[in-house]
């Protein structure tokens, strides 16, 4: 069974506000000091379904992502947690590619590495919290796609899917191969263990550039954008951050109704 | 340019408060380019709903109705979708960002060659470029994006509960009703729905609650959550989650509040033992008033709150309750 999972480098979501910084021209968030980058959570989940089928199923994982030498933490990672094989898709035209422009050079890449039965992405990336390149890739690969993930098992020739909802979920059959884009209530993903992060050390990461996928550059880079970013700026809504403090917490707790009924909540 | 085209949802034989947002954002929208709004039912026995969104500003209700269409299978849902809009040619498209449309909405983009923006919670419009400009939060809500796009291609946009009072009844209109029938070529189907599974809901929508009492890794344990739904009782609030009593399963799933599940606005939010981690806070950052008690004086809720009690939950909510209880007296 050929697994193939996409993953993506991004800045670390889990840092306090106050680290958070944009740029004067309102166009970048400017990377944290000190704080390296990680794998996308909803990527690194999606690399833990793909080892769980693995387990069960055995076959070959690869791992994509789009990036420079940079990105080869990301991609070790994934080898570390028992991923087989991992590919970076690095080159200039790459660059500043929208979400559909990074699914046309997933899906070059993806048909370039032959036959596969399963595609996992995250639900969506913890920066720019699109959630769409799972959905746009299953579109031009052609396969059925279930988003929102939860648990994926093999039978036959078909994958049986759960998928979270609102208030429940839903469980379709799926032909193979499909597009999964795998959401945090499949659960905590497993940590590398020693082992996996020897072999994972020992391991190359090849690099591979649109002439070797055979990508049309009219459809990626920042060209062939379908939006353009005017600004990011703060939310302007400030929150007063009042400690409400008291002698006791009878005190305490009074002021806080008092609070509460001058603000007309109560 | 052509008109605008809402994807409405429904509950039970009604459309969705959801859907009343989007007619609100829809007739804005409509206005500023003038042209005309559409909103497309699909489903079965349509009668109701679509009699009240055609008195709800809209100018034309398209109604798709087979007893194929009520479930909630969003391969289907997308074929049929798409073959409306390459019937009718909408130049924008409007979801809610909901079950429905955060699935559905990449897959028409990527379907009519059009562009996207998910979640968005205002947009403009420049007249002079003919571009829309799409307000939507990123970075888990720590800051704001925002995306013009031009409208030379069919766009689809999905819009957050909440970001827009729902439409109300306006007594002199009265839209058009236009059954229409959508041609599905089954064999295109792959996926196969197998089955539907959702919780009966308890108490208070958490989307139409005016006070919400939010519970999080810090309550420790399910035991915890009994003060929560006692504070909750006297507030006549309805009970949240964050992801940590979720996945310990020390709540249902189906009560968390963040970016990946409940979006609430209500006038009064009070996190209890809530951290304040980005995915959540982005669920409930439009309330009026936030209100954290947490023990941890370096949570980092309280920089996100109007009012912090530093405290044990355990010493904190009793007094509290009791001081409400005696306040509404």
């Amino acid at each position: 069974m050929n697994i193939i999972v996409c993953v993506k480098q991004i800045q670390d979501p889990e840092i306090p506000l106050s680290k958070f910084k944009l740029d004067a021209e309102g166009q970048h968030v400017v990377p944290p000091e000190g704080i390296p980058p990680v794998i996308n959570p909803y990527d690194e989940q999606a690399v833990e379904l793909a080892v769980r089928i693995k387990e069960k199923h055995e076959g070959k994982i690869t791992v994509l992502t789009i990036g420079d030498d940079s990105a080869s933490p990301v991609v070790k990672h994934a080898l570390a947690m028992g991923a087989d094989e991992g590919i970076i898709l690095k080159d200039p035209v790459f660059e500043d590619s929208d979400s559909f422009g990074t699914a046309y050079i997933l899906c070059r890449a993806i048909q370039k590495t032959g036959k596969f039965d399963l595609v996992l992405c995250g639900r969506q990336a913890a920066d720019w919290d699109e959630g769409l390149v799972g959905t746009i890739l299953a579109e031009y690969l052609g396969s059925p796609l279930i988003t929102l993930v939860e648990s994926a098992d093999f039978s036959g020739d078909r994958w049986r899917v759960k998928r979270v909802i609102l208030d429940g979920y839903q469980i379709f059959d799926v032909p193979s191969p499909a597009v999964l884009t795998v959401s945090h209530e499949l659960g905590p993903p497993r940590l590398p263990s020693g082992w996996g992060i020897i072999t994972a050390s020992k391991k190359e990461i090849s690099f591979w550039d649109a002439q070797k996928i055979e990508a049309d550059p009219s459809k990626m880079g920042s060209g062939a954008s379908r939006k353009k970013l005017v600004r990011l700026f703060l939310p302007s809504r400030k929150r007063k951050g009042e400690k409400i403090e008291g002698e006791d917490p009878e005190e305490t707790a009074n002021r806080l109704v008092e609070k509460l009924k001058e603000a007309g909540v109560l | 340019m052509n008109g605008i085209l809402i994807c409405g949802e429904l509950k039970k034989d009604r459309i969705t408060s959801v859907s009343k947002e989007l007619i609100t954002t829809g007739k804005r929208l409509a206005s500023v380019i003038d042209r005309p709004l559409d909103f497309l039912l699909i489903g079965e026995n349509l009668g109701n709903a679509a009699a009240e969104a055609a008195s709800l500003e809209v100018d034309r209700v398209l109604k798709a109705e087979d007893p194929k269409y009520s479930e909630f299978h969003p391969e289907r849902l997308a074929n049929i979708i798409t073959a409306v809009c390459r019937k009718r040619e909408p130049s924008i498209i409007i979801l809610g960002q909901t079950d429905l449309g955060r699935d559905i909405a990449p897959r028409l983009a990527a379907k009519l060659g059009g562009g996207v923006c998910l979640d968005c919670v205002d947009f403009s419009y420049d007249g002079e470029k003919k571009e829309l400009i799409l307000t939507k939060p990123v970075y888990g809500g720590f800051a704001l994006a925002q995306w013009a796009i031009s409208l030379h291609l069919p766009r689809v946009v999905t819009m957050r509960p909440r970001s827009a009072e729902p439409a109300e009844h306006i007594p002199s209109h009265t839209g058009t009703i236009e059954p229409i029938s959508i041609e599905v070529d089954e064999s295109q189907i792959r996926s196969q729905l197998i089955e539907t599974s959702s919780a009966e809901k308890k108490g208070i929508n958490l989307e139409d609650a005016k006070v919400i009492v939010a519970g999080g890794g810090g309550i420790g344990g399910k035991e915890g959550f009994e003060l929560i739904q006692e504070l909750a009782d006297v507030l006549s609030a309805a009970v949240g989650t964050t992801r940590v009593p979720s996945d310990e399963n020390w709540m249902p799933k189906s009560l968390e509040i963040g970016q990946t599940g409940h979006m609430v606005s209500p006038g009064l939010y009070i996190a209890v033992g809530v951290s304040g981690a980005p995915q959540h806070m982005a669920g409930c950052t439009s309330s009026d008033i936030i209100v954290a008690i947490n023990k941890d004086p370096q949570a980092p809720i309280f920089g996100m709150a109007d009012y912090g009690i530093v405290g044990d939950y355990r010493d904190t909510l009793p007094i509290l309750i009791e001081k409400l209880k005696a306040s509404k007296e």
